[in-house]
């Protein structure tokens, strides 16, 4: 019919939506309300960061014992594996945006192997403070918070906590507690954000996604990017915050 | 198109800004500093990464002046939580005498 043609000259393309004047101004809309979205995940994460600020400046010398338990290989391990990821996710959007499919869905597979990944040595890490029984409070039925501590003269075991001067075992829970608040609320956005991957994946290789029309693409890579500055900020203040108390 | 494609070189210098400044950073942690200026670094480090990350990975550097304006209102509200919070815990005595984990508010 002759009103369908005359639509499709005026639209021009298949996935501009109604509403819109253009394309432009479809993905410029799209861009904002995830920029909106990521200011109320960034408050729901300040919150969480303002309680570490608030019991860190409380209990320095526990937090930084507990801090010092962690493994620091995994987690320079893991900060670099998501940095590599949120390279992959960039280079994705660009080659959306230069139309080459091929290397955008390479690029997509890269991003959310890496996710993978991430997760794969988060599980380990979970698994080595289910073993020195540092999950707080009963969270695992049989099994509360119990670390055993490490004493004058023992021989060293990385198994047990060492608690610098002036650190309690009470205190050391209470960052377990924000350890795993936030790096388990991290790790749910890094699942949601794998979940969300595989759906690009699907629609990327039914060649959905175009120079002219790749707002998915562009949006879960802002909140794949985002997800990586939340842990650029949780590495340092997790786990390196009392390194320099170690010497020797 | 007015859509602003950022070159491949320009992400691969980022990359290499983060993986730099991760390097720079687990350094600087096992290094001793006076005061608190091990936290200082670190979170320098950490904020300087994630800008290059805000500005490129992100392509804040080349969106509109609406993007900016909710980035910053973001950042303006994050100093809201942090300094009224802190006002009113700084400016109330705090026992911590107590290392029972409970903070007595008098």
């Amino acid at each position: 019919m002759s009103s369908e043609a005359t639509t499709a000259e005026v639209h021009g393309h298949r996935a501009l939506q109604h509403h819109f004047a253009n394309m432009e101004q479809q993905r410029e809309a799209g861009t904002l309300g995830m920029w909106v979205f990521l200011v109320t995940e960034l408050m729901f994460f300040g919150g969480m960061f303002l309680a570490y600020t608030l019991y860190r400046s409380m209990y320095p010398a526990a937090f930084a014992s507990a801090s010092n338990h962690l493994d620091i290989k995994l987690g320079t391990l893991n900060t670099v594996v998501l940095i590599m990821s949120s390279f992959t996710m960039a280079m994705a959007v660009y080659f959306t945006q230069m139309g080459r499919q091929r290397r955008q869905v390479i690029c997509l597979v890269l991003t959310l192997l890496l996710g993978l990944t991430f997760l794969g040595v988060k599980g380990v890490e979970y698994y080595d403070k289910y073993e020195d029984r540092l999950i707080p409070g009963h969270l695992i039925p049989g099994r509360s918070f119990d670390p055993e501590v490490q004493k004058e003269g023992e021989p060293p075991d990385h198994h047990k906590l060492h608690l610098l001067p002036g650190a309690t075992k009470d205190n050391v829970e209470m960052f377990y507690w924000i350890y795993f608040a936030m790096t388990g609320m991290h790790a749910l956005h890094m699942i949601i954000g794998a979940g969300l991957l595989t759906f690009l994946l699907i629609f990327s290789l039914r060649g959905r996604f175009d120079p002219e029309y790749h707002s998915p693409v562009e949006v879960i890579g802002l909140y794949w990017h985002f997800v990586d500055i939340i842990w650029i900020f949780l590495f340092p203040l997790l786990y390196l915050l009392g390194r320099h108390f170690e010497h020797g | 198109m007015s859509e602003h494609i950022v070159p491949v070189r320009i992400y691969i210098t980022i990359f290499l800004v983060l993986l730099t400044g991760t390097a720079l950073t687990v350094l600087a942690a096992f290094y001793d500093f006076p005061w608190q200026f091990n936290t200082i670094v670190a979170l320098t480090i950490a904020t300087v990464k994630a800008t290059f990350v805000v500005l490129y990975f992100m392509h804040v550097r080349y969106s509109s002046r609406l993007v900016w304006v909710v980035i910053a209102s973001a950042l303006f509200w994050m100093a809201i939580l942090f300094a009224l919070t802190f006002g009113d815990y700084n400016t109330r005595r705090l026992d911590h005498t107590r290392t029972s984990g409970v903070v007595i508010l008098r």
